[in-house]
């Protein structure tokens, strides 16, 4: 293995944890403030994909769709939150994994009736496609590039939300004490709500730019959304900064493994079976890993409530 | 002490004939409408409706096993069909070599496979009971959403690598071209299979109820109820819910046994958090924590998905109007509805 | 005079730069109650904590018949005999009196990985918690679930869950909080006469009580033992006057 491949494949691995890191934060969010376990997170980012591919393809325009997939996520999340969650939060776990379980089965099959069982295709647009150089000769396509410098943009973004924002300092007194906020005089159903669409708008403009490196389809949402999971149990429920590292090192140990592992095998064992063996115990790896950390450390890395 | 000896023989009538309570009625005439619809199909000559009612029988079994973990131990695992798809491999990969008389997993040393329901059963428990073993004790380490995820976790990583495992067709499946025998009885003919799992079914309801009767069952509930007064009281909730769940996942894995040899395939859906959500789906809509809840969830699930699933082919948006309906309005499910409120003794 | 049944020796507790437990040494002898008082915040709470086994001290020593308690687990410390009852009510609330007290004398009496026997029917279970409810007044409400009793009531439960376990050493944490003086005279006398049965460890704030019931008592100051005596003396003791009792004692 060469250097410029190891390092494209890093650079891989970075905009995979992007990508995790929002649907991810979302998630630590709406659990951290409401204390809520969402599954169908995925479906805002389904919709996010699919309401872009839709609108590009009404008007040619890729930032258009972008825009579109991104509000509608937004949208669909504050009429769920409106609809069916706030009914949740005093709900116990089991109740809130088997509603929002509904949710998907609802949103999955609705979406298949409306776009059919078909993927939808979505092309890079123009101004990012092609590919730049990085300092060391290494070449690597400009959109995966500008997904990781979007990734860091909307860290910095979030950071400064929660840290210097009135918007934030609710969140951050939501998290710490959940009577107290109400007792200040905080509308709290408007923050929830506000807080659920954020968290959909984060999972959308994930789907939304995935949809110009992937088919868009039905069911899109759901291996992105236990990797989230993942990410965040690794990274500590509630913790926005659990969820970016979280997902940079899930993102970056799966890509890694994927690449490596087979060829590791292939050092003691016959090609056809090395390739085999590694590719299953590399699909496995991330949750080696997640295991692996809780076996130390069982509320995560930068666990918010302990 | 006179009181204490007034207490007692009180008491000894509850040491059999009891009068039965409606959730027992209840119960057994769900098993015997069952049994009753399979015997009626079965000489009405359609085989199909028998084999639906093995479908019953089956995911009921597989509902049975999580109801132990998750309705009488609280423990919610979002992760029960990786047991179910296992226990569904091991009687796959014990046909597989069987059928073209190569050791295991095409090690030579080991034992060839066999194609005898009782061997696959018993590895179907062994296998499913460690993985358990091994899943449980690391996620027994935490609770609360914590739980949920990590289960979901390790039956996604379970998926994918049957997914990536091209020995036993990967992404595929795995077909079982010979229904698995049991000496002396037709296991093709579809009344003996649903006899058979029937069986099973009732054998696992019957233990469920003698294990929750017994000391075993009221640590568990006291874990569920109040982890604190079981611990002050001497008893370490850890290992009790551990026990629950291995032997829950091993229910769920001899169902999973069984479903693959009805289809006469075994593949990675078996093992897909969709289907663990479908296991949950049905014990809530029978019932969390009731004895025949997971019976009654398992008859609605596969009627539902049979009668909409013939009308239209996004029956499941049908389906998750109804989850969600019971959800928020109707807690409790159809057991709470039939037999009213949980009573405990 | 006889060894104690439960001692502390030099225990010492610190959360960041709280000192939260200080050098604490006390006793418990047989026969006795001895009374740990304190103001809000004196510690009390950190102290039985580490005694009953859910916080683990930084330094010292617990002795339960001379045994080293320190790296025992909750559950562990129980089935040696040391029962204790909350400051909170911690009850299953849906289950009768019986099933909750029953389920300390399955864990004294062995393992709760019996899977066939019927609890209900086991004379071995339920006799034994007939009796432990029947001692605390409640033998009538033994059938009657959790929920559906008073909060004295809850309080004698609580007592019957500590004293299914055959314990050694009883640690009460204040029993009569939230009681009435009716409800508080009635569990004073049940209390009275347990204790030459088990002695008992009482973190109480009712002071009435205390000085009802309490052989010995000591006094707890911003996690340090102030005080120890007798009644009289503590009743007495100018430091405990100043810090504790303030001005009721004027």
């Amino acid at each position: 293995m060469t250097l410029t491949l190891l390092i494209e494949q890093v650079l891989n691995g970075i905009q995979l944890g992007t990508m995790l890191f929002l649907m991810a934060s979302g998630l630590t969010l709406v659990f951290g403030v409401m204390g809520l376990i969402n599954l169908a997170h995925g479906s805002f980012y389904m919709t996010g994909a699919f309401v872009t591919a839709w609108v590009t393809g009404l008007t040619g325009s890729f930032w258009v769709g972008l825009l579109g997939g991104v509000l509608a996520a937004a949208a669909v999340g504050a009429v769920v939150e409106w609809t069916v969650i706030r009914r949740l939060y005093h709900r116990d776990h089991l109740d809130q994994v088997l509603a929002t379980f509904a949710l998907i089965l609802i949103f999955s099959e609705g979406t298949r009736w409306i776009f059919g069982s078909s993927p939808l295709w979505l092309n890079v647009p123009d101004s990012l496609s092609g590919s730049v150089t990085l300092p060391g000769g290494v070449e690597y396509p400009l959109y995966r590039l500008a997904i990781i410098v979007m990734g860091v943009a909307i860290a910095i973004g979030l950071y400064l939300l929660i840290s210097r924002t009135r918007l934030g300092m609710r969140i951050r007194a939501g998290e710490n004490d959940r009577e107290m906020i109400g007792a200040l005089g905080v509308d709290i159903s408007t923050l929830y709500t506000l807080v659920f669409a954020l968290g959909a708008a984060l999972a959308g403009l994930a789907g939304s730019t995935i949809g110009a490196l992937q088919s868009v389809q039905v069911g899109m949402g759901e291996p992105v959304l236990i990797l989230a999971f993942v990410v965040i149990v690794i990274g500590g429920i509630g913790s926005i900064k659990g969820a970016l590292i979280g997902a940079v090192l899930v993102g970056v140990v799966d890509t890694l493994g994927r690449v490596l592992l087979p060829g590791l095998f292939k050092l003691f064992m016959a090609p056809s079976d090395a390739s085999g063996v590694g590719a299953a115990l590399a699909s496995m790896l991330i949750y080696v890993l997640m295991a692996g950390i809780l076996a130390f450390k069982p509320n995560g890395l930068f666990a918010a409530h302990d | 002490m006179t009181s204490l000896e007034s207490h007692i023989p009180s008491r000894s009538p509850s040491l059999g004939r009891r009068p039965l309570s409606r959730e027992t009625v209840i119960g057994w005439g769900l098993i015997l409408v069952l049994v009753a619809a399979a015997v009626f199909a079965h000489l009405a000559g359609e085989p199909f409706y028998v084999n639906l009612a093995s479908r019953i029988a089956i995911v009921a079994l597989a509902g049975v096993g999580l109801n132990l973990a998750l309705g009488f131990g609280g423990m919610v695992s979002f992760g029960h069909a990786a047991f179910f798809g296992i226990g569904g491999y091991v009687a796959g990969i014990g046909a597989f070599h069987a059928f073209d008389q190569s050791p295991l997993f095409g090690l030579s040393g080991l034992p060839a496979g066999s194609d005898l329901m009782p061997v696959l059963w018993l590895s179907a428990l062994l296998v499913c009971g460690l993985v358990a073993y091994a899943i449980g004790a690391i996620s027994l380490g935490t609770s609360g959403v914590y739980f949920i995820m990590i289960t979901l976790a390790f039956a996604q990583m379970i998926y994918y690598f049957a997914v990536s495992w091209p020995t036993y067709g990967g992404e595929d499946g795995l077909p079982i071209y010979i229904r698995n025998s049991l000496p002396g009885l037709d296991t093709n003919n579809p009344l003996v299979f649903f006899t058979l799992c029937m069986a099973l079914l009732g054998l696992a309801l019957f233990l469920t109820q003698r294990w929750m009767n017994a000391r075993f069952g009221a640590a568990l509930t006291m874990a569920r109820l109040n982890e604190t007064r079981l611990a002050t009281a001497g008893v370490e909730p850890r290992p009790i819910r551990l026990a629950a769940f291995v032997i829950s996942g091993m229910i769920t894995g001899v169902a999973g046994a069984l479903f693959a040899d009805l289809n006469g395939f075994v593949g990675p859906s078996m093992l897909s958090w969709h289907r663990s959500g479908e296991i949950m789906v049905i014990v809530i809509l029978g019932g969390v924590g009731r004895l025949c809840g997971p019976l009654a969830g398992a008859i609605l699930f596969v009627m539902m998905e049979t009668l909409l699933g013939g009308l239209t082919e996004y029956w499941q948006l049908f389906l998750g109007v109804v989850l969600l309906a019971v959800v928020l309005f109707a807690r409790g499910g159809v057991m709470g509805l039939l037999a009213g409120r949980e009573r405990y003794a | 005079m006889r060894d104690p049944i439960l001692a502390l020796d030099g225990l010492d507790k610190s959360f960041g730069a709280l000192h939260a437990t200080r050098q604490v040494s006390l006793d418990l002898r047989p026969g006795e109650i001895h009374a740990l008082i304190g103001p809000n915040g004196a510690g009390k709470s950190t102290l039985i904590a580490q005694i009953a086994g859910t916080l683990k001290p930084d330094r010292g020593e617990i002795y339960l018949e001379r045994q080293a308690l320190s790296s025992l687990s909750v559950a562990e410390r129980a089935r040696l005999g040391l029962g204790r009852s909350f400051q909170v009510s911690s009850l299953a609330e849906p289950l009768s009196v019986l099933r909750n007290v029953m389920v300390g004398v399955q864990a004294v009496q062995g393992s709760s990985y019996r899977f066939w026997k019927p609890i209900r029917s086991d004379a071995d279970l339920v006799e034994p918690a007939l009796r432990a409810i029947e001692q605390m007044g409640l033998g009538h409400r033994a059938d009657t679930a959790v929920s559906d009793l008073s909060h004295g009531e809850r309080r004698q439960v609580e007592v019957a869950c500590a004293l299914a376990l055959k314990p050694k050493a009883l640690l009460l944490d204040e029993p009569m909080a939230g009681l009435g003086p009716e409800g508080s005279a009635k569990l004073t006398e049940l209390l009275e006469g347990l204790k030459t049965r088990v002695p008992i460890l009482l973190i109480e704030h009712d002071m009435d009580a205390v000085f009802r019931l309490a052989d010995r008592i000591s006094v707890l100051v911003d996690g340090e033992v102030v005080a120890h005596g007798d009644s009289e003396a503590i009743r007495n003791n100018p430091h405990v006057r100043e810090a504790y009792l303030g001005e009721e004692a004027c």
